[in-house]
């Protein structure tokens, strides 16, 4: 006789469940049993060092913000044929979340779990990155320099999160600072994104404007942004404007200008640092003339309009060709990302990418050999603020400041000044027209910076 | 003797009630080991298999079994993320109070939509449910003191019990509230209201005829999709971590209803096979695209383009979706067992009756 069998020559009920729970039971041993050697930094052997991030590659976002990340990676490769750094080369992987949040949890937990990243470095956009804030602290993974100036990333229930970028508010303030200064008297006019980086700036130029200047306040919304804003400039032009805030992204700052210019309004426009990279407005301002109907001649024209406008920046602008930093970094992306180079060249988007892998190098290099996530972020709390970088002023970061640079120089668009010139034209050259101003997104002063701004290191020169 | 015992006994196992609990609990079980032996981030994918489920199988009911389209169903979602995510910042609720919160809103709003749509039919019903998807994420956006705007509202998952890891947790919410669905909508199904939405569906004027409230009829399974759609969304802003309108694009709203045809429209287990796909596609087509070393340009839409190219398929290979096609391998291997079995019957009668 065999094995005891019920009717039909099947196992028992009762043997059937036996078996299921005790394979069950071995699959759950053997998935207990299988990460034990955790001893080691995730991520981190002796010869590469795996990063992460997950930015917008395609969709709304994408343009200008789909060039940061390769132009990261070229910095990467830098440091990986000169040796890596303590012989570990730096491996990086960005995933194209298209800026849906959904997507940005999905693949953050694939970086994490699955591919056990060390840190998750340059991942871009205020939702995008609230959705994961959470879970990337929880999992004790940094979250380094998230590419956003939302004020939310200094938060001490996250240690973990830094951003890097100044925080939107202090843009405001330091613009705010120069209107007052220098359009005092004028009636002053805002056209704001209607989220949190328009609120955000709005919120710095009402700490340094008088209430009583400030004439009218338009807003947009950049969930529905699909043409001209005219009922908007119609307004600010209405209530008197002559000073005109644009808190805007780079296609709604064309779609605020091209329709003033139609009604023959033209205010001063100060623009945020986010919506004034002329390579970036230029094309924008010259393509949707073309597609209004304008001629080839009236679309020539129409990038005209940047000239004159005044805007911030917290390093030296890709049209600086004699700054130090411009050179190098040009020069960098150039040999180490030339598909890039070839598609952008250097604008405000690569030499953003670039200081901020620069900035993430040297972090690693002062974690020391022993590489740890702990050992990293408290590196950055303790020499952070002797990192060099292209910005006018040194990085804040300590143990209890999570924001990056926190000082700006006001700058003027003007024909005047050498031009920007890229693979995709010769775009509108700047000047600096204010002393370097620090200030904390706070309530505190704006304030003259003193100190030095760092020029780049001889390795840096060496290879460019 | 029949006593009340024996007649339950009697009746019990041939019950629907009993036999969808008796296969819940079954694949309850065969996915409660699963989860514990696959790793946190497969976890994670399964629960959010899980989620597109419940999704998906509202959205069954109320294409397949009542015959009306709805390219809005994102929206829905969304009202059931946005309910969820308010109640856990404003208040200390119990958690499946929230959950059943998320579906009272969205089935409400379900309603709101349903009437209607009693009138619409065809594109202008599709017109109507794809004006909702584009609405109401402005609609946030505009007030965003409430809604949390660009930012969002976060949301956090009850603490896990013991030294459970939180996506094998969030994974087991997931999972049970996919199988308490699918079990209460296939008992609706062989009732009364299952009967009448397919007698809608099939001929309103006969259903009327017959009794059936035809606009009732159709109100209710409009309010019970989006009641599903609603409980996905609340789980789907659990996996995300934050609720923002950026998560709920009109092409969720499409790529639900492709899965949904894909998985076999009007099946419950169907939709199983489209939760998959919208889970694993875009996974696939990146490794493919990868391989091929196609460009991020192409790589964007290879997920939607596979997607296209599936639902054409189907429609033109298998209209009842996989689990149609599936359907019908099995009954084809099945009447061939029976066949061969039924042969080799006939060959044993034949040598019995030789010996």
């Amino acid at each position: 006789m065999g094995h005891r069998r019920g009717r039909n020559g099947r196992p028992l009920p009762w043997a059937r469940a036996a078996l299921a729970v005790a394979a069950g039971a071995a699959l759950s041993a053997v998935a207990t049993s299988a990460p034990a050697g955790a001893a080691s930094t995730p991520g981190v052997t002796a010869h590469s060092i795996t990063i992460g991030a997950t930015v917008p590659l395609t969709g709304p976002a994408a343009p200008g913000y789909d060039e940061i990340a390769p132009a990261m990676n070229a910095v990467f490769d830098w440091v990986n044929a000169h040796g890596g750094v303590y012989g570990r080369k730096i491996l990086y992987k960005y995933l194209d979340d298209g800026y849906n949040p959904a997507t940005t949890a999905t693949l953050t937990r694939q970086l994490v779990l699955q591919d056990d990243i060390f840190a998750d470095v340059g991942s871009l956009g205020t939702p995008t990155q609230a959705a994961v804030q959470g879970f990337l602290n929880a999992q004790k993974v940094p979250q380094l320099f998230i590419e956003s100036g939302c004020n939310c990333w200094s938060n001490p229930k996250y240690p973990l999160s830094l951003g890097w970028q100044p925080p939107y508010t202090v843009d405001g303030k330091v613009l705010g600072t120069y209107i007052k200064a220098n359009f005092a008297g004028k009636k002053v006019g805002y056209l704001y994104q209607d989220d949190e980086f328009g609120q955000d700036v709005v919120k710095g130029l009402d700490m340094e404007l008088p209430a009583s200047s400030v004439v009218s306040r338009q807003t947009y919304d950049a969930a529905t942004l699909a043409g001209p804003l005219s009922n908007q400039v119609a307004a600010l032009k209405a209530a008197g404007a002559q000073v005109v805030v644009l808190a805007t992204i780079p296609a709604a700052t064309a779609l605020a200008m091209l329709p003033a210019a139609a009604i023959g309004y033209s205010p001063q426009y100060v623009i945020d640092s986010v919506g004034a990279d002329p390579p970036t407005v230029g094309p924008l301002l010259a393509s949707f003339t073309s597609k209004g109907g304008g001629s080839a001649a009236q679309a020539t024209a129409a990038e005209g309009l940047l000239n004159g406008a005044i805007t911030d920046s917290y390093f030296a602008p890709e049209s600086e060709t004699s700054n130090a930093w411009v050179q190098v970094e040009k020069k960098l992306l150039k040999d180490y990302a030339p598909a890039q180079y070839a598609k952008s060249g250097l604008d405000g988007n690569t030499q953003y990418g670039i200081a901020l892998a620069y900035t993430f190098v040297q972090a690693l290099q002062k974690a020391g050999k022993n590489l740890t996530r702990a050992g990293l972020i408290s590196a950055i709390a303790k020499y952070g603020k002797s990192f060099v970088t292209p910005g006018f002023v040194p990085l804040s970061y300590s143990s209890s400041v999570h924001f990056g640079f926190e000082g700006e120089q006001v700058y003027k668009l003007t024909s005047t000044a050498p031009p920007a010139v890229t693979p995709t034209g010769s775009w509108i050259g700047s000047t600096p027209v204010s002393p370097v101003y620090v200030t904390s997104p706070g309530k505190g002063p704006v304030k003259k910076y003193t100190g030095k701004t760092s020029t780049p290191p001889a390795s840096l020169k060496r290879t460019a | 003797m029949d006593t009340p015992l024996t007649r339950l006994g009697r009746t019990v196992p041939g019950h629907p009630l009993a036999r969808h609990l008796g296969l819940a609990l079954g694949a309850g079980a065969a996915l409660y080991f699963l989860t514990s032996a696959l790793s946190p981030y497969n976890d994670f994918e399964v629960g959010e298999i899980a989620l597109y489920v419940v999704a998906l199988s509202g959205l069954s009911l109320l294409t397949g079994v009542n015959g009306q389209i709805s390219l809005g169903h994102g929206a829905f979602m969304a009202v059931g993320a946005y309910t969820v995510a308010l109640l856990m910042n404003h208040t200390g609720a119990n958690f499946v109070l929230e959950l059943l919160a998320a579906v009272g809103t969205s089935a409400a709003l379900g309603v709101v939509i349903g009437i209607p749509a009693t009138r619409l039919k065809g594109p202008y019903l599709a017109g109507l449910t794809l004006l909702l998807a584009l609405a109401l994420p402005p609609i946030a956006d505009k007030w965003s003191n409430t809604f949390g705007g660009d930012q969002g509202l976060t949301t956090t998952v009850p603490t896990a019990p013991g030294s459970l890891n939180p996506e094998e947790w969030l994974c087991w919410i997931q999972v049970l509230g996919a199988l308490v669905t699918v079990v209460l909508l296939a008992n609706l199904l062989q009732s009364r209201f299952g009967r009448s939405f397919r007698a809608v569906r099939d001929n309103e004027v006969a259903a009327a005829l017959a009794g059936v409230h035809v606009a009732r009829t159709k109100v209710l399974a409009f309010s019970i999709s989006a009641g599903c759609a609603g409980l996905a969304g609340a789980f789907l802003g659990l996996s995300t971590g934050v609720v923002s309108t950026g998560e709920f694009p009109l092409t969720l709203s499409i790529q639900l209803l492709a899965a949904m045809v894909v998985g076999g429209t009007g099946t419950l287990v169907g939709m199983v096979w489209g939760a998959v796909l919208l889970v694993y596609l875009p996974q696939w087509s990146t490794s493919l695209s990868n391989q091929f070393g196609l460009g991020t340009g192409v790589n964007a839409y290879l997920a939607t383009i596979i997607f296209g190219a599936f639902l054409i398929g189907a429609m033109l290979i298998a209209p009842s979706g996989i689990q149609g096609g599936l359907r019908w391998v099995w009954q084809r291997a099945r009447g061939a067992m029976s066949a061969a079995g039924a042969a080799t019957n006939v060959q044993h009668g034949v040598s019995q009756g030789s010996t």
